[in-house]
């Protein structure tokens, strides 16, 4: 009590910050506060929320608009940017900080310091004891208990004490200091997080087959220069089997800097393509408005004898099959063929998920011909003269949506993650773990004594202690008592 | 062989054994308590094997190799492996501490998913991995975040069980709060065996499941009078735990149960499942997240709950630390963590949207 009065104010604080209390409470505050903004929409629609509130409180329409209102004052709808929330945040990291502070320089010096010898009558009040009185000389004991707790992983040193002599060593002192490691690893992923909020940037652009930009868009069509250009050469879902299951999205990218061709690489979910330090992921795709019609159709035609040839056409154009005298006329393009109840060929989509093209074929042996060849199924490709016609592509048509992102902070955030898992190892499975083996001669005998004890999982250590027990037990003419 | 074979098998045994568990608890006949354990043993290696033959067809139904093609993609999946390793766990604990009346507490756990598993109709079937799922990490992320999900039921056993042991005063917040849990767990239990026998339908998707059949034949019933009379029975079912739950830790006492036991294995378990829920869950997520959309952290439902549930069991091992909470306190925080797992899991995939959503497919 004494001591509170004359407590000053700083010191006041810096004992607030260093509790366990407040982290605990910290740690309810942002979890209870996290726990709305996930059932609020983030960024939404403001009508989204208040039918959420609607149907979440089971009010009216007026009410939950009022309430919408002090909620959007409050920041609610873009919580975890809030001044409040960010503050949480910050107040978590002082505590972290001032509390590690705290505690370091006792527990580094525990961690620090080496063993000592340990009077023999102590030995009584260490977590772990163990007696044993083995039958055989001093000496060869000694060496068994030095196999022995090598055996076990210790490497001990020894003094003598008042009654004989002791071995003692310890392990794992470092481990203490993992709670601290993890403590640290928040700090550096909470930095990260401000380096990439301050020096990095989230875009996206949508870039249509065929077409460069040199600029990616920010919320509200803000332009943010990259540096270089990059261009989409092409862009392709494929499907698995013949269902419509996407099974990849997959742009074709050129990097151009200074009018140069630096890079191509084609990116899908998952793989994405970085250069000077802009990233850029796969992250939607659609058709280019106003684009019906215009793209260029993309056929390979294989005769017979195996002469290829890759053609590029419109609807209207006409084509030769390498080495024959069949010519094809395209009628048709669909950009997702079906058959309806009557037996019509008709589009079920705009986007390209069952590319069709009708073609008329004349010249062949035993008359005309004219059919769809559908892209995704390779029986329609072939003519009955044994000549192929491949749907390649439609290009020109769809633009490929990327996420562009540059974040220097990222290296740090996954620094902070590595040493967050190594802190986290240190704590749980590690433990310090200290021994000590007094040897000294009796009547008749050699008195073992062992003490040991683990800062942490005491039952594993335990066990090993048994099993060097056992090693010494088992000695020439060992004998438990 | 067919995976689902082997997956009905081990579901039949595991709810065999929870009932000859909790059958052992009441009348401590060894014979039940072996026939007991090893059904769960038997249960266990049919559905390994059952795991293992669906990863088989389903690697080569998508055609990439075993370490990407991996069953983990949805609801279904992942609820058959949480009870594989909540399973594994329950048998590592009876076998370390040669005690099999924990099996009473665990086992219906697993028996609570599988009813659910079976009653919301989910598609088994195997179904290709979508764009987003094709990488390296799904094996580690979603598997390491099962295991922890698998830990800290346990650690939600045991530190129920725990407050059931040390607590006998009606009037206590502690005891109050343990009795309405087990109360709300046998009510959820129940109430959805009665859809299941009212309705034995078989639902599309997971939303028709909530908004459609989920107690519907009782608490959210079109009849004024069975919504009623559903509160009703929850309520005297409520009054009649609270009343007699003394009787629980008579139980458990007699079977060699210690508090301290009690809270060595939630301590242990929430050792084990936080530093993997850690870097399985948070870290191997954030990873993904950045390689499969430019962003380690975006606030999305799942992942802000996730780092809910992190807290929770970050305030359990801080708690321990601080005066007058080891024992009592930090036991609740560890069940409240559990109802956070359970929530990150099925609430946010069921109730709230986000990038995560394909996962209730």
């Amino acid at each position: 009590m004494e001591n509170k009065q004359k407590k000053n104010i700083t010191d006041r604080v810096w004992d607030l910050f260093s509790s366990v209390k407040l982290a605990v409470v910290i740690f309810s505050i942002i979890a209870a506060t996290s726990m709305v903004g996930t059932v609020l929409e983030q960024n939404a629609e403001p009508e989204k929320n208040i039918k959420i509130i609607m149907k979440m409180l089971r009010v009216g329409h007026d009410t939950a608009q009022g309430l919408y209102g002090f909620l959007a004052q409050l920041g609610f709808m873009d919580m975890y940017h809030a001044w409040w929330f960010v503050t949480l945040l910050l107040l978590f990291a002082a505590n972290l900080i001032i509390c590690s502070i705290d505690r370091l320089p006792r527990v580094w010096k525990l961690a620090r310091e080496p063993i000592q010898a340990m009077p023999p009558e102590l030995l009584e009040k260490v977590s772990v004891k163990r007696s044993i009185t083995l039958k055989g000389s001093a000496e060869t004991i000694k060496e068994s208990v030095r196999a022995g707790l090598k055996e076990i992983g210790f490497s001990p040193a020894e003094a003598a004490v008042s009654h004989g002599v002791q071995f003692y060593a310890q392990k794992g002192n470092y481990s203490r200091l993992g709670v601290y490691i993890t403590h640290l690893s928040i700090l550096v992923i909470l930095a990260g997080a401000i380096i990439g909020l301050f020096f990095g940037f989230n875009a996206f652009l949508n870039l249509p087959e065929g077409e460069q930009s040199s600029v990616a868009y920010k919320d509200r069509g803000v332009e943010l220069p990259l540096g270089f250009e990059i261009r989409c050469d092409n862009f392709e879902v494929s499907y698995y089997g013949q269902s419509d299951m996407p099974k990849a999205y997959k742009s074709w990218l050129s990097v151009f800097k200074n009018g140069k061709k630096v890079l191509q690489k084609s990116i899908v979910v998952n793989d994405p393509l970085t250069y000077e330090g802009v990233t850029f992921y796969q992250s939607s795709f659609g058709i280019i408005p106003g684009s019906q019609g215009k793209g260029i159709i993309i056929l390979k035609a294989v005769s017979a004898d195996g002469k290829a040839q890759n053609i590029e056409a419109k609807v209207g154009d006409s084509f030769l099959i390498p080495g024959t005298q069949i010519t094809g006329r395209i009628l048709d393009f669909s950009p997702a063929i079906s058959i309806d109840a009557t037996g019509r060929y008709v589009s079920y989509d705009e986007q390209l998920k069952n590319p069709a093209v009708q073609v008329a074929f004349s010249g062949l042996k035993d008359g005309n011909y004219t059919g769809w060849i559908l892209k995704r199924y390779p029986q329609t490709w072939q003519l009955p003269s044994g000549d192929r016609v491949e749907l390649v592509d439609y290009w020109g048509v769809e633009y490929t949506g990327m996420q562009v992102r540059k974040d220097p902070g990222v290296f740090i955030v996954y620094l902070g993650c590595i040493f967050m898992s190594i802190g986290l190892f240190m704590s749980f499975f590690m433990s310090h773990k200290r021994i000590w083996v007094n040897v000294s001669e009796e009547k008749g005998g050699t008195r073992v004594v062992i003490g040991a004890s683990a800062h942490r999982n005491r039952a594993a250590f335990e066990g090993r202690v048994e099993k060097l027990v056992g090693i010494l037990s088992s000695g020439p003419k060992g004998e438990r008592k | 062989m067919n995976s689902s074979v082997f997956f009905g098998l081990s579901s039949l045994a595991y709810i065999l054994a929870m009932i000859l568990y909790i059958a052992y608890l009441a009348f401590k006949n060894k014979t039940v308590g072996v026939t007991a354990t090893a059904l769960t043993i038997a249960g266990l290696l049919s559905q390994t094997a059952a795991l293992l033959i669906r990863w088989k067809e389903f690697a080569e139904l998508g055609n990439m190799g075993l370490l990407r093609g991996v069953p983990l993609t949805n609801l279904y999946e992942s609820l058959v492996f949480f009870v594989w390793c909540l399973i594994l766990a329950y048998l590592v604990i009876e076998f370390r501490y040669k005690n099999r009346s924990f099996g009473a507490f665990i086992t219906p756990i697993a028996g609570l998913v599988l009813a659910f598993i079976d009653i919301s109709g989910m598609s088994k079937g195997i179904q290709p991995l979508v764009p987003a799922l094709q990488s390296n990490w799904l094996l580690a992320h979603v598997m390491m975040s099962f295991i922890a999900y698998a830990m800290f039921a346990v650690s939600f056993s045991t530190g129920l069980m725990y407050l059931i042991v040390t607590t006998d005063d009606r009037t206590d917040a502690a005891y109050i709060f343990w009795t309405a849990m087990l109360s709300v767990f046998i009510i959820v239990l129940a109430a959805m065996g009665i859809d299941y026998l009212t309705f034995k339908m078989s639902v599309k998707g997971q939303e028709e499941l909530i908004k459609s059949y989920l107690f519907k034949a009782t608490f959210r019933s079109g009849s004024g009078f069975v919504t009623v009379l559903s509160f009703a029975f929850s309520a005297a079912l409520f009054f009649v735990i609270w009343r007699f739950g003394g009787i629980m830790k008579k139980i458990i006492s007699g079977v060699e149960i210690s508090a301290d036991m009690l809270d060595e294995i939630t301590y242990k378990s929430i050792a084990m499942g936080f530093p993997i829920f850690t870097l399985g869950g948070l870290i191997f997520g954030a990873i993904w997240a950045d390689q499969a959309w430019g962003k380690y952290w975006t606030w999305d439902p799942k992942e802000t709950w996730s780092l809910i549930t992190w807290f929770f069991y970050a305030f359990y091992l801080h708690g321990r630390l601080m005066r007058g909470w080891k024992g009592r306190k930090v036991a609740m925080v560890a069940v409240l963590g559990f109802l956070a797992v359970i929530f990150t899991y099925l609430g946010v995939n069921l109730l709230l949207s986000g990038l995560h959503s394909y996962g209730a497919e």
